[in-house]
């Protein structure tokens, strides 16, 4: 089990490419230049009319969403394959937590607010 | 299912003798040492989540005071941000050279890292010390009491990556790259680009939200 087959059976981990070191380096070059693009485009949709006004902060946000998976996959190197498992449901049990977090206490208070005397 | 099983089986293996499915015994340390830390990192998240949720409730609430568009000055964010983005990049290519054991290279990367990283919190503390000096600190709303929170706890982090990387430099000059240190620089490299990421939620939460035109 101390040979190249040893590979296979390994878990992944977070922060680390089980590919070749030139793989390797592409995929934290290319994280960079999506993440550089993604960041000129939200500052660039904030301070401008590009798009609807209204709709400004919801492409702010599919924008940081974006930009936040280019980071998980480029530079934490959490993909979608088999052995990944673990790492993606501790992931997806960490954004529901923070979802309930914020989304819950947005909702309350918007609506405590509402019901406030004048 | 057996290790004599897992040997007889060539190429192709089945999906239930990997490891963490039950089958193939233990992870390596590595794996589990990164996985605990992952787990860390996420409640860390959770933490700034509440940090978060505070802002995002308490950002209207200037009392009278400077609204977010007449203190932020997106040209710094802007630097602030491709500082740090930079750094989670040359401290990825330094995790890619201790991999490959090249301690010189590695060294170079961290070195980047933590210019760029000093970078960022200097100009960071140059922003709160302008904010502080025209009235808008902590105690003056509901909104900059949030908003020192949020963001001084991230420079808290940074400043904290920092601390822990010149420490883990000098243990490679010591020690060298073994098994070991290589753990702690892998469990480092996560928790910096961890930091780069709740950076992404602040700019676009904070800044770019509260300054939109």
């Amino acid at each position: 089990m101390t040979d190249g087959r040893d590979r296979v059976f390994d878990d992944r981990t977070p922060g680390v490419e089980h590919q070749e070191s030139t793989a390797n380096f592409l995929s934290y070059t290319a994280g960079l230049g999506l993440a550089i693009l993604l960041t000129i485009v939200s500052f660039v949709v904030s301070q401008t009319h590009l798009l609807w006004p209204p709709g400004i902060p919801v492409g702010l946000l599919v924008l940081a969403f974006a930009q936040i998976g280019v980071h998980l996959v480029f530079f934490l190197h959490l993909g979608s394959g088999s052995d990944n498992t673990n790492n993606i449901l501790a992931l997806a049990f960490g954004v529901l937590i923070v979802f309930l977090i914020i989304a819950g206490s947005i909702w309350i208070t918007t609506n405590l607010y509402e019901n406030m005397m004048p | 299912m057996t290790i004599a099983t897992i040997e007889t089986v060539p190429t192709g293996v089945p999906m239930e003798l990997a490891r963490g499915r039950g089958g193939g015994g233990p992870a390596p340390k590595r794996i589990v040492v990164a996985y605990g830390f992952w787990i860390f990192i996420l409640s860390d998240i959770v933490m700034f989540s509440g940090l978060f949720a505070a802002y995002a409730v308490l950002a209207g609430n200037t009392a009278g005071g400077p609204t977010g568009r007449e203190l932020f000055n997106l040209r710094n964010v802007f630097i602030e941000t491709m500082c740090l983005l930079f750094s989670s990049y040359t401290c990825g290519l330094g995790a890619l050279s201790a991999e490959r054991r090249q301690p010189g290279r590695f060294l170079v990367f961290a070195a980047l890292t933590f210019v760029l990283g000093a970078a960022f919190l200097a100009i960071e503390a140059s922003e709160f010390a302008g904010m502080v000096e025209k009235g808008a600190g902590p105690g003056r709303s509901g909104f900059l009491s949030a908003f020192f929170t949020l963001v001084g706890t991230h420079g808290v982090h940074v400043t904290s990556g920092l601390i822990w990387l010149i420490y883990l430099v000098a243990q490679v000059i010591v020690k060298g790259l073994r098994a070991a240190v290589l753990r702690r620089l892998l469990c480092w490299s996560l928790f910096w680009h961890a930091l780069d990421i709740v950076w992404v939620g602040v700019f676009t939460l904070v800044y770019l939200m509260g300054d939109f035109r």
